[in-house]
C-alpha cells in the first residue's frame, strides 16, 4: 500500500484560521475570538468556541491546526487538574502558560499551534502569556494572535491604554476583532469573548450581525452608473 | 519492643502481629544516635543549625557537611546516615530542578516536603530495600514566605516553626519552644541556633563543628551558610553563655 | 472512477485545484518516493527571530549591546524582549535567532547555575565554562541534525580577565576582543574592529558605550529587523550590569531636500 502524505493530509486540516486576542485590566483579564473554522476556503464552522477552558480561572485562545491545538488544550486542562489537586490549590497563569509552552516547544516539528493564555490568579492577578507558533513564552498586557491579528497590529498599537477598566477593556477587544474579521477572510462569524475575574468568569457574545461596523468602502468618483432604459426606443424587429 | 526477635523486625514489607513495622522503627534509632540538627522559622527568613559530630581528627575542617543545598531557596539538614541524606539532597535538587522545567518557578516548600516523603515511603515497603536512616530538616522561602518541615523515616512530614531532630532533640525542643518564633529575625535566630546546638551537646561525647546555614532578606533569597563573621559572633555567645550557666 | 482507495475522500487542496477540477482519474502520485527522502524532519526554521547582538573588550572588561525586538517573519511582533541574559555573576550571553530556543538555552543555563549552587564547594562556572558548555550544546544539537537556531555571544569578567567568545547552531566557536552576530557581524564589525582593536587596554566605559551606541544606530537605519530600542550589558569586576531599555537619536532632516532621483529638481 501506498504511504500516506503527511502534508497532503495537513493541507486539508481544519484550520483555526483566526483572530483570536486577550487584554489584562484592573483586576482581570478578557479573552475573545470569532468563531470562523475553515477548511481551505469552506467554512466548515461558523459558530466556533476558540475560548478553551484550561481551569477555573484560566483559559486559552487557540490558533492555528483545530485538531492541534484542542489536543494541546486537553493535555493542558488535564495536567491543570491534577495540578490543582495536588498543590490543594488553583493553578497559576504562569503554570498552566508554561506547561502549554512546553508541549508546542518541544513538538514544534509536528504541531501548528498559536495559543494565548490568560487568566486570574492569586499571585500573579490578572496575566496574559502568548505562545507563538514554533513555542517561547512571552507576558503582554495585550495578546492578539491568529491570520487576522496582522491587519490590526497598528489599530492596538494606536489604541491600547494602560488603567482601563472592564467595560473599555471589552469594547477595544471586540473592536479589534470586529476589525480583523472584516479583513481576514478566514476570520469571521461571531465574536465570543470572557471576561475572567478573581469573582467568576463571564461569557459575553455579539451575534454575526451585531458586529460592530467601520468604514466599508464608498465610490469616491461619483455616483456608480445605473443602467437606464430609453422607453421611446423600440427593440428592432427581428425575423425568425 | 517486646516483640523484637521474634522474626517480624526483619523486613520493612511485614508488618508485626501488632501493626508495627519495625524496620521504621530502627530508622528512627539511627536518627536518635546522630547530632542534633535544628530549624527555625522566624519573620523574614529560616534559619538552619546543625551539631556534627566529628569522629576523627584528622578529618578536614567543615568536610562531610549535613546541611546541603538543595536550590537557590531551600536547603536541608539531616540528622542519621550521613550517606543517606546525600542521597536524599540529590533527589530533592532532581525535583527543584523538574518543578523550575515544568512551571518556571520556584517549587514551594511544601510541594518539595511532599514529594520527598513520598520517595521515603516508598522504601518502607519493600523487603529489598531499608528504609532511609535520616530525619531531615527541610527549610526555605516560597510564595508564601518562610517554611520549615520535617520528613520522617517513615515518610510522614510535618511543618514547624521551630525542629528539631537527633540526638539532642528533646532538651532543643524545649529551648526553642521558649523563643517566640514568629517575632524573631534571622539574625537573633542565628544566635539562638548556635546557643542551642551548643547547650544541647553532651560533652562527654566527641568534638564538634557548628554548622549554620540562612535564607531571608539578608540573603537576597538565597540559601547560603552563614557569613564568617556572624557565625564566629554566635559561636563565641554561644559558648559564653554555656560557660556562664556552668559558674 | 479511481481506483485506488488512497485517493478517495482526500480532502479538496486550495493550494493546486480550488474547485476541485483536476480529473480525479489523474489524482497525482502522493506518495513518497523515496521512504528516507524525508527522513526524521526537524531541522525547523526559526519563527520568532531575535537580530544582531554587539561585544566588545574595553579597559574594565566586556561590553554587550542588543536590541529589544523579536521579529515573527517581517512583523515586529514583540517589543519589549530581553535578549542579554545573565548568568551568574560574572556573564551574560546574548542571543540572536529563535527566541525559543534562547529560552530553552536560559533555562539550561539556570538549571546548570543552580546545580553549581548546590554544589558549595566555593567554585562558581566563569564565562569561559559557560561558554564551553554551550559549545558542546550546541554542537550536540547540530549533530543530531535538530540545532537551537541561535547565534550566542558570551561576555564575561572573572579573577581579572576578559573573556569574549561567539557560538552558533552548528557548534562553530571563536573569540576576538570585538564580535558581532547576524547583520551586525557585516555591518557592524568592521566598524568595531576600527574602533577597538588595539585599544582595548585604553577604551573607558563611557567610549565603548559610545562606539556600541553608534554601532546599533548604523544597524537600525540598516537592518530592517532591528528596533531604535535597546539595552548594553556591561560585565565587570563588580559584577553584572544590564541597563534599562533605551532609545537614541536618529537624523532624517537631510533627506527634506531630496528630490527625486537623480536630475529633477521640483
Amino acid at each position: 500500500m501506498d504511504h500516506i502524505d503527511m502534508q497532503q493530509i495537513k493541507n486539508g486540516e481544519v484550520n483555526l484560521g483566526t483572530s483570536i486576542m486577550a487584554v489584562q485590566f484592573e483586576g482581570g483579564v478578557v479573552i475573545g475570538a470569532d468563531s470562523r473554522t475553515t477548511t481551505g476556503s469552506y467554512i466548515a464552522n461558523r459558530v466556533t468556541d476558540k475560548l478553551t477552558f484550561l481551569h477555573d480561572r484560566v483559559y486559552c485562545c487557540r490558533s492555528g491546526s483545530a485538531a492541534d491545538t484542542q489536543a494541546i488544550a486537553d493535555m493542558g486542562h488535564y495536567y491543570l487538574q491534577m495540578q490543582a489537586q495536588s498543590l490543594g490549590s488553583a493553578p497559576a497563569v504562569l503554570t498552566a502558560a508554561s506547561l502549554m509552552e512546553k508541549m508546542c516547544y518541544q513538538n514544534k516539528d509536528q504541531l501548528s499551534a498559536g495559543i494565548i493564555v490568560a487568566g486570574w490568579d492569586e499571585s500573579g492577578g490578572p496575566s496574559v502569556y502568548n505562545i507563538p507558533l514554533g513555542g517561547g513564552l512571552f507576558r503582554q498586557p495585550w495578546a492578539i494572535g491568529g491570520s487576522g491579528s496582522t491587519y490590526v497590529y497598528g489599530y492596538c498599537d494606536a489604541t491600547y491604554q494602560e488603567g482601563w477598566g472592564r467595560d473599555e477593556t471589552i469594547n477595544f477587544v471586540k473592536n479589534t476583532l470586529a476589525l480583523a474579521m472584516s479583513r481576514d477572510g478566514s476570520s469571521g462569524g461571531c465574536i465570543r469573548m470572557c471576561v475572567i475575574t478573581e469573582d467568576k468568569v463571564e461569557r459575553l457574545f455579539v451575534p454575526g450581525d451585531e458586529l460592530p461596523r467601520f468604514w466599508e468602502g464608498r465610490e469616491v468618483l461619483g455616483e456608480a452608473k445605473k443602467p437606464t432604459i430609453n422607453r421611446d426606443v423600440v427593440p428592432m424587429a427581428v425575423e425568425v | 519492643m517486646t516483640s523484637i526477635g521474634t522474626g517480624y523486625d526483619l523486613s520493612a514489607s511485614t508488618y508485626s502481629p501488632d501493626g508495627r513495622i519495625f524496620q521504621v522503627e530502627y530508622a528512627n534509632k539511627a536518627v536518635e544516635n546522630s547530632g542534633t540538627a535544628i530549624g527555625l522559622r522566624v519573620k523574614d527568613g529560616v534559619v538552619l543549625a546543625v551539631e556534627k559530630l566529628v569522629h576523627s581528627k584528622l578529618l578536614i575542617p567543615e568536610a562531610n557537611r549535613r546541611i546541603q543545598a538543595i536550590d537557590k531557596h531551600v536547603a536541608m539538614a539531616t540528622a542519621g546516615l550521613l550517606a543517606d541524606g546525600r542521597q536524599l539532597a540529590n533527589r530533592a535538587r532532581d525535583e527543584s530542578a523538574s518543578y523550575r522545567d515544568n512551571f518556571r518557578a520556584p517549587a514551594p516548600l511544601k510541594y518539595l516536603a511532599d514529594r520527598l516523603g513520598s520517595y521515603m515511603q516508598v522504601y518502607t515497603l519493600y523487603s529489598s530495600v531499608r528504609p532511609f536512616g535520616i530525619s531531615t530538616i527541610v527549610g526555605g522561602i516560597d510564595e508564601n514566605g518562610p517554611s520549615l518541615y520535617v520528613i520522617e523515616p517513615s515518610g510522614v512530614f510535618y511543618g514547624y516553626y521551630g525542629a528539631a531532630v537527633g540526638k539532642g532533640r528533646q532538651l532543643a525542643k524545649t529551648e526553642l519552644e521558649k523563643l517566640n518564633l514568629s517575632e524573631l529575625t534571622t539574625r537573633q535566630a542565628a544566635m539562638e541556633a548556635a546557643r542551642i546546638i551548643h547547650l544541647v551537646h553532651d560533652k562527654a561525647e566527641k568534638h564538634f563543628e557548628l554548622e549554620m546555614s540562612w535564607i531571608g532578606d539578608e540573603t537576597n533569597g538565597l540559601h547560603l551558610p552563614v557569613p564568617k563573621d556572624l557565625f564566629a559572633e554566635a559561636d563565641a555567645k554561644a559558648r559564653a553563655a554555656l560557660e556562664e550557666d556552668l559558674e | 472512477m479511481d481506483h485506488f482507495p488512497t485517493n478517495w475522500g482526500r480532502p479538496r487542496n486550495d493550494a493546486f485545484d480550488a474547485y476541485g477540477t483536476y480529473p480525479i482519474a489523474q489524482r497525482p502520485y502522493n506518495g513518497l518516493k523515496d521512504a528516507f527522502a524525508e527522513g526524521v524532519q526537524h531541522t525547523q526554521q526559526p519563527i520568532v527571530t531575535g537580530t544582531s547582538v554587539l561585544a566588545i573588550k574595553y579597559k574594565d572588561g566586556v561590553m554587550m549591546a542588543a536590541d529589544n525586538l523579536a521579529s515573527y517573519g517581517s512583523l515586529a511582533r514583540f517589543k519589549d524582549v530581553q535578549r542579554l541574559h545573565p548568568v551568574g555573576t560574572n556573564t551574560v550571553v546574548g542571543a540572536g535567532g529563535d527566541m525559543s530556543d534562547f529560552q530553552y538555552i536560559q533555562s539550561l543555563l539556570d538549571g546548570l547555575m543552580i546545580e553549581e549552587f548546590t554544589e558549595q564547594d566555593g567554585h562558581s562556572l566563569g564565562p569561559a565554562e559557560i561558554h564551553e558548555y554551550l559549545s558542546q550544546v550546541m554542537y550536540g544539537r547540530r549533530s543530531q541534525i535538530n540545532p537551537l537556531w541561535n547565534a550566542l555571544l558570551v561576555g564575561g569578567f572573572k579573577e581579572g580577565k576578559r573573556f569574549l567568545a561567539y557560538v552558533d547552531l552548528l557548534g562553530t566557536t571563536y573569540s576576538a576582543s570585538t564580535l558581532a552576530t547576524g547583520y551586525g557581524a557585516y555591518i557592524a564589525q568592521p566598524l568595531l574592529r576600527k574602533a577597538v582593536e588595539g585599544n582595548e587596554d585604553k577604551l573607558t566605559e563611557e567610549e565603548a558605550m559610545q562606539i556600541l551606541e553608534a554601532n546599533l544606530k548604523v544597524l537600525y537605519y540598516r537592518d530592517a529587523r532591528s528596533l531604535n530600542k535597546f539595552q548594553i550589558a556591561k560585565i565587570t569586576a563588580a559584577g553584572v550590569s544590564i541597563t534599562e531599555s533605551k532609545s537614541m537619536d536618529t537624523t532624517w532632516s537631510f533627506a527634506e531636500g531630496i528630490r527625486g532621483y537623480g536630475s529633477q529638481t521640483q
